[in-house]
């Protein structure tokens, strides 16, 4: 590890641990503090592990358990901005997979990935909860309903500052 | 002198009358991730903006949805002469005109808008009243009382419409005791599947003296096509907060969690600022609205997992642990949460204590069927001409609410398949069309009404397409604890693939039966015991197309013609 790598390093710890020591509500427990430095900071590096086992008095490896339980969780940096389609039945029904296949091809990837240029992550989400509206996507947790394979690849374009 | 709730209802009523005044308009736009989804919060921007920068005589609030979904965005105006008129669909752009001729001029868009209230009609031409449409005619909103009315992030509107009645009757002139009889006589059942009698959960727990006992209130709903408990939160969250109360009083419990899902942040949010006004005001925390009874009470996210939504595995979660369920006994009541005596409701269940502490458990007995006491809050997606959430007594059929309520088929010429209660439960073919909403016939049917969610195929599904959408989920979503569920659910996943790419092997049927008989008998929780429903259901109604796909004679579904589908990859490891 480079000198410039420690300090990024250390840096970043004491991110993580002013994240961890600012939570707010009464229970706070490993996954509360995993979930408030994926907020935060979007993923889970290496330090969120090992600073978590630190302030919640547990081992690395029961933080890993948990980590790597939630499909949420994510170990590497995400893109700019985080894309979900929703897969679930009533937005399957209504063309989900159509939506899917386009956003693919907008963002240049095959499954749940990053965009090459790393602008874009794309997310299958179960349910985004606005079924009445689908066939549903969001951005950054943030629903838009009624999508067509043309809405969903100029959304999917425009967040790569792309022109349809 | 005035008790602490006196003092409040005055605040409260005074607020209300603000909004309600004879001297200036209230302009309603509806929210929640629905409204959200379909522009609503662009549309309330643009009316606020217009009324600021127009010096419009209107107050501009952002309410609960109604639940009329295919309405959205949806915008009401109340005027002063206290007539109400109701515009579906609203684009941004519109909120100009709108403001100009209906709250300047008093001149409603009568050809814009889609129902009127209040008054005598006169002023609203040939508009037929809110209580008119079948989509509000049929329903009876406990519930969802206030949908549409108040906005829910402010907690005077609650109190101005009766909320928190229920609260202080119970803390001032009923016993714990009083409150678990009340319940156990009004026939009330939980709401998140499995039906059981609330009231006698809760006598479960009252007994306990232990020092610390938990009340814990479960919004997971990872259900796809369910929306309904999220909706409550978002949309009136203290219809919640107080049932919970109401809960942690009757039980003689110290402290309740809203366990929410990350990522849901309407409802997440709603539920944190709920929380935060009730302590504001003495509605939690130390000596409730001056009583002995003290309360505490936060919100619990979890990550993403469906299964946190059982019981147990929902106590690992709020533990901070991974989300697998535990072995049964010790009962929740017994050793729950952090092993202390623990008491678990649904959102929906909780949201209809109030009222029945307010209006007395005959009342909420005498609507519904006998055997299922209340009102059942649906919501409808898929191929259904009127998407939504609606609140019907207990007993509808399931063809009045898809044709009297939602409109019938969308799009295509007839329903041919539903999905009810969420994707642990079955699909229902048109024979089933004529049962009745209520636990026990649906049960009977081979679904449930358990989650809400009625999604609605059209005769262009393909029921083994979508029953591996189904299946998958189910897999995505096993917790891995119960090898019978973590491969049942892979094995059946591969099988319904090879039927969708008509790849399929004679022996399939008897495997995936034979799977199916595996995950009921060797998991710990309904996931893995349920998991083969959607298939067993299927096989009922829709049998001979399952013939057909096994024989290679069904085109295949998909985007690509070979019968694959895009599906996430990852497992829990």
């Amino acid at each position: 590890m480079t000198t410039a790598d420690t300090k990024q390093s250390s840096a970043l710890r004491v991110e993580i641990q002013q994240i961890l020591s600012a939570q707010q509500q009464p229970t706070i427990t490993i996954l509360s503090s995993l979930l408030a430095v994926q907020d935060s900071i979007h993923y889970l590096p290496e330090e969120a592990i090992k600073e978590t086992a630190r302030f919640t008095g547990e081992t690395t490896n029961e933080v890993w358990s948990v980590a790597s339980f939630y499909t949420n969780f994510r170990f590497t940096p995400p893109g700019e901005k985080t894309l979900d389609v929703c897969w679930g039945p009533s937005c399957h029904l209504l063309g989900a997979q159509s939506i899917l296949e386009s956003v693919h091809s907008a963002l240049e990837v095959t499954e749940e990935s990053e965009s090459p240029d790393g602008k874009v992550t794309l997310k299958y989400n179960t349910c985004l909860g606005a079924c009445a509206q689908g066939p549903c996507i969001a951005i950054d947790h943030r629903v838009f309903g009624k999508q067509t394979p043309q809405t969903a690849t100029k959304i999917a374009l425009d967040l790569r500052g792309l022109k349809s | 002198m005035p008790t602490p709730f006196e003092e409040l209802k005055t605040r409260a009523l005074k607020r209300w009358g603000e909004f309600t005044s004879d001297e200036k308009a209230w302009i309603r736009i509806g929210g929640g991730t629905s409204g959200q989804a379909s522009g609503a919060d662009l549309v309330f921007d643009s009316f606020k903006s217009t009324v600021d920068s127009s010096g419009a005589n209107a107050n501009v609030s952002m309410v609960g949805a109604m639940g009329l979904m295919y309405m959205e965005p949806q915008v009401d105006i109340l005027m002063p002469d206290g007539v109400r008129v109701f515009y579906g669909n609203v684009e941004p752009s519109e909120a100009q005109e709108i403001v100009t001729q209906h709250v300047n001029e008093g001149k409603p868009l009568l050809d814009r808008a889609f129902a009127y209230s209040g008054g005598d009609g006169t002023t609203t031409g040939s508009l037929p009243s809110l209580d008119s449409l079948p989509t509000i005619s049929f329903q009876e909103r406990i519930a969802t009382r206030n949908f549409g009315e108040t906005d829910p992030h402010d907690l005077l509107q609650y109190i101005a419409r009766g909320g928190y009645e229920a609260l202080n009757r119970a803390l001032t002139e009923m016993t714990p005791e009083e409150i678990v009889d009340e319940v156990k006589a009004s026939g009330l059942r939980g709401r998140g599947g499995a039906a059981f009698p609330a009231g006698v959960k809760w006598g479960f727990l009252a007994p306990s003296t232990a020092p610390i006992k938990y009340v814990l209130c479960n919004c997971e709903e990872g259900d796809p096509g369910a929306f309904n408990d999220k909706g409550i939160i978002e949309n009136d969250p203290h219809t919640l907060i107080e049932g919970l109360i109401i809960n942690g009083y009757a039980t003689r419990s110290t402290h309740g969690y809203v366990f929410i899902r990350t990522g849901h942040n309407l409802p997440i949010e709603a539920a944190r600022k709920a929380i935060q006004d009730a302590y504001d005001v003495g509605l939690l925390g130390k000596n409730i609205l001056g009583s002995d009874f003290s309360f505490e009470m936060e919100v619990s996210l979890t990550g993403d997992s469906y299964v946190a939504g059982e019981e147990t595995a929902l106590m690992e979660a709020i533990e901070g642990k991974r989300a697998t369920p535990r072995f049964k006994p010790p009962f929740p009541a017994a050793a729950g949460l952090w092993q202390k005596p623990t008491n678990i409701n649904n959102v929906k269940t909780l949201a209809y204590v109030p009222e029945i502490v307010r209006n007395g458990s005959g009342w909420f007995k005498d609507i519904g069927t006998e055997t299922t006491s209340g009102t059942a809050i649906v919501c409808l997606s898929g191929h259904i001409t009127y998407p939504g959430m609606y609140e019907i007594p207990m007993g509808m059929t399931i063809r009045d609410v898809l044709e009297k309520i939602g409109g019938g088929v969308s799009e295509g010429e007839r329903i041919k398949v539903l999905q009810a209660g969420g994707p642990l439960n079955g699909l229902l073919g048109e024979d089933a069309f004529d049962t009745m909403i209520d636990f026990d016939a649906m049960s009977e049917a081979g679904a449930s009404i358990g989650s809400g969610g009625i999604i609605v195929g059209n005769e262009t599904t393909n029921v083994v397409d979508l029953l591996r959408n189904l299946i998958a989920f189910n897999q995505f979503e096993s917790c891995g604890k119960c090898f019978p569920c973590r491969l049942g659910n892979t094995h059946m996943l591969e099988i319904l693939d090879r039927m969708c790419q008509n790849k399929a092997k004679s022996s399939d049927l008897a495997l995936i039966e034979r799977v199916g008989v595996s995950m009921k008998a060797g998991s710990l929780c309904g996931h893995g015991q349920l998991g083969f429903n959607p298939i067993a259901s299927a096989l009922k109604y829709f049998g001979d197309e399952i013939e057909a796909c096994l024989a290679g004679d069904l085109p295949t579904p998909g985007v690509f013609g070979d019968g694959t589908m895009i599906l996430p990859t990852r497992t829990r490891p």
